[in-house]
């Protein structure tokens, strides 16, 4: 049911792990739910993203995404990271299976939370 | 390694020789057992051989075995047949609310008509309480349908004291035995019920062929219409070959049976045993009173079916009880039934035995598991918070 891609991103995730003092942190989801991501960003001066990282409870379309995203997101700037949507994480992934797309939407707003809490600390950040 | 297979509750492999006997009746023997001439009355043999053998193992009589398609259809007979043709009576059913879907989902149906039923609740091992059975009892039940053992927890439920309930009360007893035939002993006289849903498949026998036992005397309107088979009670042309291999896996399954589920229940066992010695996981159903071939645990901290997919890739096979793969957004009916938290019940892994099971693969799953278990909490950031929060 899932892609290769998937799968490849499932057995092998990219970003794995916590920044200790992340310039941005976000949560979304919630256990009851069965899905939680949570992703960790460093931001240069530039306002690029430097390095990213990504700890997921979830089901393997759920740690896929969350993998895809940080990939797509690191080295980019933050600008770039708010424009990520979930279709082009899925994508990114040939594909997932419709009742999984919601992995891939959580995977987009835990970006975007990451990027908000990042904002919230730096008020002075212009994007 | 050969993959290994521990998903046995969902099906099982046909036993080589089961195969073997029903091969013959694809081919050579392929009479419809309705025909008068001698090709169908070859086929009418072995129907009726088969009969005996499930009457057989089931200690009844074979005119009370009714071949079906399935434990689906046996139970959506039981239950609408049996619900249409005692309307007259009352239009209360009792059931539990860990039954299969086939059970559950036909109730909720039989609701829409009119119907009215009642959930039996369990406690946190899973088991139905007989008291409870005949607490709910009134005027108008004309049915109780309580499965003999829970297919995802492997609770043993006490339905020889449900059945005692039922007789004195003059209310019919429907027991779904899916996952219990050659697995605990099922004698229809012991248990006193009125009617019993099996399946070949989880015996090593073939998909798509199962019974309903019903009683002598037992009034049951009819589900399929149209010709005269099974006594014109149940219309269709006899999966023959299906039913062959059915009779065959029930005899060989009910055969040896304590000594065989002795060194099931012993693999069983070092599962469970080394399983819940992992922080944070928990045995779902009862210690004892338990189905030999089951295992069931919730893995806090993380989600069944990235568990299942690990272990996928590692070479065995499972199941969960996860939302992801319930193909709903809700766990499994019967984890939330026994009270498990949402995010407990995500994180849940059955493993099931069959007689093909060897020590051996209890061995490789009891040394890949741990660290899949190690690996998928290391990146779970509940698990984090977690153990934050002990610090």
């Amino acid at each position: 049911m899932y892609s290769e891609k998937v799968m490849d991103h499932f057995s092998n995730p990219r970003n794995v792990g916590e920044i200790e003092n992340a310039d941005g942190v976000g949560t979304v989801g919630n256990a009851k739910c069965g899905d939680i991501m949570r992703i960790y960003l460093k931001v240069d001066d530039n306002g690029v993203i430097s390095e990213v990282k990504f700890k997921t409870f979830g089901c393997g379309a759920a740690i896929a995404t969350s993998s895809m995203a940080t990939e797509m997101i690191k080295g980019k700037t933050l600008k770039e990271a708010l424009a990520l949507t979930n279709a082009a994480v899925a994508e990114a992934l040939d594909g997932l299976p419709p009742v999984k797309m919601h992995c891939s939407l959580l995977a987009e707003e835990a970006v975007k939370a990451a990027v908000e809490d990042y904002m919230k600390k730096h008020p002075e950040a212009v994007i | 390694m050969d993959r290994i297979y521990m998903d046995n509750a969902a099906t099982t492999a046909v036993h080589p020789a089961v195969l073997e006997k029903m091969l013959p009746y694809f081919t050579a023997c392929y009479g419809n057992a309705s025909s008068i001439h001698s090709t169908g009355r070859d086929a009418r043999k072995a129907l009726e051989e088969a009969r005996r053998q499930v009457a057989a193992a089931l200690n009844c009589k074979p005119q009370e075995v009714y071949f079906t398609s399935g434990g689906t259809e046996a139970d959506n007979w039981a239950l609408k047949g049996t619900a249409f043709s005692h309307r007259a009576k009352g239009n209360h059913i009792i059931t539990s609310a860990i039954e299969h879907h086939a059970i559950l989902h036909t109730c909720e149906w039989l609701e829409k008509q009119g119907f009215e039923i009642t959930y039996l609740p369990v406690d946190e091992y899973g088991m139905v309480n007989p008291a409870d059975v005949e607490a709910a009892i009134k005027d108008s039940t004309i049915l109780i349908s309580i499965m003999a053992a829970n297919n995802e927890i492997g609770t043993i439920q006490p339905i020889a004291e449900i059945g005692q309930i039922a007789r004195a009360h003059k209310v019919l007893f429907h027991t779904d035995a899916v996952q219990a035939i050659g697995a605990i002993p099922i004698d229809v006289q012991a248990i006193g019920c009125d009617m019993l849903s099996l399946s070949a498949h989880k015996f090593h026998g073939p998909k798509g062929v199962g019974v309903l036992f019903v009683r002598q005397g037992v009034r049951l309107d009819n589900l399929l219409h149209g010709g005269a088979q099974e006594r014109a009670r149940r219309a269709t042309t006899e999966n023959v070959a299906g039913i062959v291999g059915l009779g065959a896996a029930i005899e060989m399954a009910t055969a040896n049976m304590q000594e065989k589920n002795a060194r099931i229940s012993a693999l069983r066992d070092q599962l469970i045993d080394a399983l819940t010695q992992i922080p944070y996981v928990r045995l779902n159903g009862h210690r004892t009173q338990r189905l030999p071939g089951n295992v069931n645990v919730s893995v806090r901290f993380v989600e069944g079916e990235a568990l299942l997919l690990r272990l996928d890739l590692a070479g065995v096979a499972g199941s969960s009880g996860s939302a992801c793969t319930s193909g709903s957004l809700d766990p499994s009916h019967v984890l939330l039934a026994i009270g498990l938290p949402h995010e407990i019940a995500h994180g849940s892994l059955r493993l099931s035995l069959s007689d093909t099971s060897t020590q051996e693969e209890v061995d490789y799953v009891l040394s890949t598991l741990p660290g899949i278990i190690d690996d998928l909490r290391s990146m779970s950031p509940l698990y984090n918070d977690f153990m934050e929060a002990q610090k």
